[in-house]
């Protein structure tokens, strides 16, 4: 098991040194750049030369990369050059938002997929199986934004149901130790600040939880129908078991694996930032700083931030392969 | 196993009830816009305690859904089962769920072909045969596990303790239908039905299992249901056999009689296609002509007509609905054959040594 995860982790080097080479090129070679940015549209070339001198953004591309390598080794990826704060610091302010907005929507979309997945499933050909099959389908297809603009008009703006933007209502005095605003109020017993966050969670988890949510449901009707057409569903059957014990233990368990590594992706995919939904609701997670950091140019923000995703990434999806092996004893690994 | 012996054990229980009736038994698949298949036609035979009974035939024959429709497992939409089973005189044809799952794994009992894929991959062979015990015989878990180890012991499985917290992947294939027997006979059932349980394993392993299953049928006082293509397995087991064909019974006869003189000319091709020890290298095998898809509508007369070789025009009726009918042919033996055989299709010594078992 140790040694499965060591070779693992092992792997990571290459795939991170070859997305830190393309993101290098990919950005320098993004027209403008970070003085422009800065600066803005009247600044002069020689404060342009002076603003690349001073972060050294003048040396050959080989140079910066190598120091930029040499920094991240020590996990200091530089400060951002729209705030000035390091981006390690940044990314940890941010990054918890991302996280709670991913918990929320799966917590949705698993939460509602596998049960409707599997009663469409059970009831394959009725009604409820035809109307997740469709809805699955109008899920997948409904772009993010679209629905995203739509939940916040409708149950923010006109109904005033929901918050429709931030993370917390700005006039809430909470204090931050985590920076997961559910966590923190919960940990400073700041209840009312624990709740805000949460409700701020809603809209922008349901419009992220959609893909998800579509995903599960037919994965695990599928799955589920093809388990109950296994042998071994039959024994059970034949040996008198409580139809609960049949559905827990032989049916679900099994039908479960697939979905298991659709959960994976999808929350490696989710923890990678939502660009949209979160620009959508102004929601302060990595996504819509992902998205500031490219209009203004923010090579060092961009670089770690994606470096740093992508070894979320790996991880979540070596969590996934762990959690496999525990669901299923044939491809445990010893 | 001698003869006697077993003929003794059916008669001291000629007095007695039978465990299993089925009587008229049919099970037909519709599905919508579409004409149904007809994959049991009116199937009447039972089991007396510590009886062994044989269901042959060929591949969809109807004698897995036979099995099927006893045990009540077939799928509730598309299915309509008709006719009567009763088990110890309860009805069990439109009984409902909450009857039948208290039943089944309790006083009948199933094993099935593949022991691989009827057993479930993720879960301990321990749990899967505490279950049974804990569902049927309410025993605690600690009890479950003293009983399950109990179990695995009986049916040969060595070092049971240390097997009960390994899954069915770490088990050979007989080590797996051993465990799977262990299960069906957690709770004594009053009725076994075994469905090719030595299909899906070696040959060597096959004698072992069949044996084990006579040494735990035996003295028991269960009555077992075999059903198989294999005539060997027959031969070894059953005292009394009932070939199908087409969702029919066409034969029924006493082991040694159907062996010694085979009626229907079916069932002499089933003999006659079985290899031999004291045929000479080389011969070929003589299979029966076409296939079991060959088979037309009963309703035509005889669905084996066009496959037969002692076929005569009047197995062949233009007037619909009249089926040529099982009628009684000697002491014990029932047939379904209008030009029957007269003498075994091969002379010598019916089969391998089996049949004198």
């Amino acid at each position: 098991m140790l040694r499965f995860i060591v070779r693992r982790l092992l792997q990571l080097i290459p795939i991170l040194l070859g997305l830190s080479v393309l993101l290098f090129a990919w950005l320098r070679a993004l027209p403008g750049g970070p003085a422009q940015a800065a600066l803005g549209e009247r600044a002069t070339p020689e404060d342009i030369a002076r603003y690349n001198d001073a972060f050294g953004l003048d040396q050959p591309i080989i140079v910066q990369y190598l120091k930029f390598l040499g920094r991240a080794l020590r996990l200091d990826f530089g400060t951002s050059s729209r705030t000035g704060r390091a981006v390690t610091t940044e990314f940890l302010e941010r990054f918890p938002g991302t996280v709670e907005l991913t918990v929320f929507a799966m917590i949705v979309a698993i939460g509602i997929g596998i049960p409707v997945g599997y009663l469409a499933a059970r009831r394959h050909g009725s009604w409820i199986d035809s109307t997740s099959v469709i809805g699955s389908l109008l899920g997948v297809a409904i772009p993010v934004f679209f629905l995203a603009y739509m939940l916040r008009l409708v149950f923010a703006v006109d109904l005033g149901w929901l918050p429709g933007s931030g993370r917390q209502d700005v006039r809430m005095d909470a204090t931050h130790v985590t920076n997961f605003y559910v966590l923190d109020g919960l940990l400073t017993r700041e209840w009312d600040a624990a709740w805000d966050a949460l409700v701020h969670l809603v809209l922008p988890g349901i419009a992220l939880g959609t893909i998800p949510l579509a995903i599960i449901v037919r994965i695990t009707r599928a799955s589920v129908l093809d388990v109950v057409n296994e042998d071994y569903v039959r024994t059970a059957n034949a040996k008198g078991l409580a139809n609960a014990t049949v559905r827990r233990r032989h049916i679900i368990r099994n039908a479960l694996l697939p979905v298991s590594t659709t959960i994976g992706l999808q929350t490696g995919l989710l923890l990678s930032g939502a660009v949209l939904t979160e620009t959508v609701f102004a929601f302060g997670g990595v996504g819509s700083a992902l998205r500031e950091a490219i209009s203004n140019r923010d090579y060092s923000i961009l670089q770690g931030f994606i470096l740093i995703l992508a070894v979320m990434y790996v991880l979540v999806n070596l969590l996934v392969d762990i959690s496999y092996g525990l669901l299923d004893p044939r491809v445990r690994v010893r | 196993m001698s003869t006697a012996f077993s003929a003794g054990i059916r008669t001291a229980l000629a007095g007695q009830a039978p465990v299993l009736e089925v009587e008229e038994l049919s099970v037909r698949f519709t599905r919508r816009g579409e004409a149904g298949t007809q994959a049991v036609d009116g199937v009447s035979f039972s089991v007396a305690p510590g009886e062994t009974i044989g269901l042959v035939g060929e591949s969809g024959c109807g004698k897995s859904v036979t099995s099927l429709a006893v045990m009540g497992l077939l799928p509730g939409r598309g299915v309509q089962v008709g006719g009567s089973v009763r088990l110890d005189g309860q009805e069990l044809v439109g009984a409902g769920d909450r009857t039948l799952r208290k039943l089944r794994g309790a006083d009948m009992a199933m094993v099935f072909q593949d022991p691989l894929s009827s057993l479930n991959p993720t879960v301990t062979i321990g749990v899967q045969v505490t279950e049974v015990l804990r569902q049927h015989r309410g025993m605690n878990g600690k009890e479950a596990t003293e009983e399950a180890a109990d179990l695995l012991d009986r049916v040969g499985i060595p070092d049971p303790r240390r097997r009960l917290g390994e899954y069915p992947h770490q088990l050979s294939g007989g080590m797996r239908q051993r465990a799977l027997i262990a299960m069906s006979l957690a709770c004594s059932p009053r009725l076994l039905i075994a469905d090719e349980p030595t299909t899906a394993l070696d040959v060597t392993i096959q004698a072992q299992i069949l044996e084990l299953l006579r040494e735990l049928v035996q003295g028991s006082g269960t009555a077992l249901v075999m059903i198989t293509h294999d005539l060997g397995v027959v031969a070894g087991l059953c005292d009394r056999v009932h070939v199908m064909y087409a969702g029919k019974i066409i034969e029924t006869a006493e082991r040694r009689d159907l062996f010694a003189r085979p009626r229907h000319p079916y069932t002499g091709g089933l003999l006659a296609s079985v290899p031999r020890l004291d045929t000479p290298r080389g011969t070929a095998l003589t299979p029966i002509r076409g296939s079991a898809r060959d088979a037309i509508p009963w309703a035509q007369g005889c669905a084996f007509a066009p496959r037969c070789d002692s076929g005569q025009d009047d197995c062949l009726t233009e007037v619909a609905g009249t089926t040529v009918p099982l009628e009684d042919d000697g002491p014990g033996r029932e047939l379904r054959c209008r030009h029957p055989l007269a003498t075994a299709p091969v002379a010598g010594s019916p089969t391998t040594s089996g049949a004198d078992r």
